[in-house]
């Protein structure tokens, strides 16, 4: 019996977001009295034990060389070789994008109910109930899971990493998976940029920018902030910017600290993209516009004018 | 090429979030049914550009649902595909409905499943998965492109700050979100088709479900605006360090 935590890894290096799922798999272990162990699959450039600090005592590593790119069907079948060699009775991931493709498989897999999207520690007051978004961010669900075995994939942003003292043990393992039939034959990162996704501050901006000749003041903005930009559907499909930056219903649904919203006027689809975020700053002309009634600060002004002067006034506050 | 395009019904965006029964269902007065857009506009288009590209592709729908779900699916048939089936399910537990979708599957021998990145009501991002690990298939999530040739797929797919090609070999399952293809409205002939398409309706095999709702509940309320003068930005830089923290 044990808490099972997937370390997810892009490039040989731990993801942001398998810092919170370890940070949250502590806990449940702590919750249910018993310890915290990992998971990691393929060539890993990090120092696994450091991940200690975390709260995981053991981290089992499979370095298989099938799994050095990702493939969710193999992943799949070496995590629940492990999952059953050390006897999980809760298996946490991200639900990151690893998480997304990995977690549903293994439901199946280990017929283990999986609570996807979850945004708080499981209720183990009776039974076992994890309360997860539904509708978009705009309202939440408390999931009963009735297996024996119970998986939780919890949201990117929703649980703070902690990092304490401690150091985990390393063990390599082995794995019965072989090349799966997905192969990879070319990878494309912006480099350079913060992933929105993983993002702690988020500038985004819409329709209210006139035309794709004026995101250098948002783009600044973004930069002086070591922030991830973000947009609005029409200014994607209008392709003024790439489709990975649009936000909301149907586009991204992000969580940062921090999301700046400029020239965007807050449709009932957009916020349901946004809403989690912790933070929410409006900047447009429209006093009337609804993002306003969803945000926690704001100015009512010209985007031209106010951008440029809010980039200017962070930049002294840096020093 | 045989292609399963898994349909959902969800309540219209801009639909009012409540719930009644002591918070344990979904108010569905007033609520206005669509479908579930990643389906609609990546997953069923796309299926229908695959089916333009050559004619001799057939497109299936699946929905799990209740009778209430046969207008979404006559609507999606609308768009395009050939013939639909509902299984008379109803359920919260992915596992539960991806346990429906993977019998429909095994029944019609399809090379290619595609469902939505999620459904925007529930947010389980889970069937296209569980029904991948059900029939052994290859699963590429939240696929922005997806070509064809021969038996062969190349699929981009989003990754953390970029995308990843894969190229896999047919049956698979492939999740689609934005970038598959553009939205379409149904014309008329393809409303005038749908109706003589046919729809055929399975009852459920039986599964246990994994999970079931406790209860809903809304996220508490904003505390309003603190709104800062446009003269005063300074105020506003002030006031996310120290008030806010967050930067
Ligand atoms: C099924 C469905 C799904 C959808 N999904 C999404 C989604 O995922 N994401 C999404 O974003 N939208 C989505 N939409 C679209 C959504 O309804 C809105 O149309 C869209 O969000 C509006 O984008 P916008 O705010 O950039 O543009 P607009 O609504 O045109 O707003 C522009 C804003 O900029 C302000 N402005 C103008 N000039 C200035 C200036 N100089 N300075 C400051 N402010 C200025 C205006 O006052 C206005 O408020 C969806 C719609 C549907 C029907
Ligand atoms: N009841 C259902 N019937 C058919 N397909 C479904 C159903 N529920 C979900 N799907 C498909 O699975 C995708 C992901 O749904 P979910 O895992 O519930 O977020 C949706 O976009 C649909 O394509």
């Amino acid at each position: 019996m044990s808490v099972l935590i997937f370390i997810d890894t892009a490039e040989g290096h731990v993801k942001k977001s398998s810092l919170e799922a370890m940070t949250y798999g502590a806990k449940v272990a702590e919750q249910l009295g018993t310890t915290a162990e990992a998971v990691v699959l393929g060539a890993v450039n990090d120092d696994l034990g450091a991940l200690g600090k975390y709260g995981v005592k053991k981290i089992h590593h499979v370095a298989a060389d099938a799994l050095n790119h990702f493939d969710a069907q193999v992943f799949t079948k070496a995590i629940a070789e492990v999952a059953n060699a050390t006897g999980a009775k809760v298996i946490i991931f991200s639900n990151n994008i690893s998480g997304k493709a990995i977690a549903p498989r293994l439901s199946v897999r280990l017929k283990a109910g999986l609570v996807s999207g979850a945004v708080a520690l499981p209720d183990t007051s009776n039974g076992f109930v994890v309360k997860k978004n539904v509708f978009s961010g705009k309202a939440f669900a408390n999931v009963a899971v009735n297996t024996d075995v119970k998986i939780i994939a919890l949201n990117p942003n929703a649980y703070q990493t902690i990092a304490g003292e401690g150091s985990a043990e390393v063990v390599s393992a082995s794995t019965t998976a072989t090349a799966g039939k997905v192969k990879v034959t070319a990878v494309n990162k912006a480099s350079g940029e913060v992933p929105l996704t993983e993002a702690e501050i988020v500038v985004s901006a819409g329709r209210g920018m006139k035309g794709p000749e004026n995101w250098g003041m948002v783009e600044e903005l973004a930069k002086t902030l070591h922030a991830a930009t973000a947009c609005s559907r029409p200014v994607a499909d209008a392709h003024w910017r790439p489709h990975n930056e649009h936000v909301g219903q149907t586009g991204f649904a992000i969580a940062p600290n921090l999301y700046i919203a400029i020239g965007i006027s807050g449709a009932i689809q957009h916020l349901a993209g946004v809403n989690r975020s912790k933070v929410i700053v409006v900047i447009n002309k429209d006093p009337e516009a609804p993002f306003f009634k969803a945000a926690d600060y704001g100015i009512v002004g010209d985007a031209f004018d106010v951008v440029p002067k809010l980039t200017a006034a962070i930049k002294k506050l840096k020093g | 090429m045989k292609i399963l395009v898994c349909i959902s019904k969800t309540p219209d965006t801009t639909a009012k979030i409540a719930f009644t029964d002591n918070n344990t269902k979904f108010d569905v007065n007033g609520v206005q049914w669509i479908i579930n857009p990643y389906d609609e506009w990546y997953s069923l288009v796309r299926a229908i550009e695959l089916k333009e590209a050559d004619a001799s592709t057939v497109i299936h729908l699946v929905t799990a649902g209740a009778a209430d779900a046969e207008p979404i699916i006559r609507k999606a048939l609308a768009l395009g595909g050939d013939e639909a089936i509902r299984v008379n399910a109803d359920s919260h537990d992915s596992y539960y409905i991806a346990s429906q979708i993977a019998e429909v599957a095994k029944q019609g021998g399809y090379d290619l499943i595609f469902t939505g990145k999620e459904t925007i009501d529930y947010n389980g991002s889970s069937i296209g998965g569980m029904v991948a690990e059900l029939l052994d298939l290859p699963y590429i999530s939240l696929a922005t492109k997806f070509e064809l040739a021969g038996n062969k797929a190349t699929v981009t797919r989003e990754i953390e700050g970029g995308e990843e090609v894969n190229e896999v070999e047919l049956p698979a399952v492939v999740s689609c979100q934005k970038g598959m293809a553009e939205a379409r409205i149904p014309n008329m002939r393809g409303i005038m088709a749908a109706r003589t398409k046919p729809l055929k309706v399975m009852e459920p095999v039986s599964v246990d479900a994994l999970t079931s709702v406790a209860g809903f509940g809304l996220p508490p309320a904003k505390a309003g605006v603190k709104l800062v003068d446009a003269e005063n930005v300074d105020e506003l830089v002030r006031l996310l360090h120290e008030e806010a923290k967050a930067i």
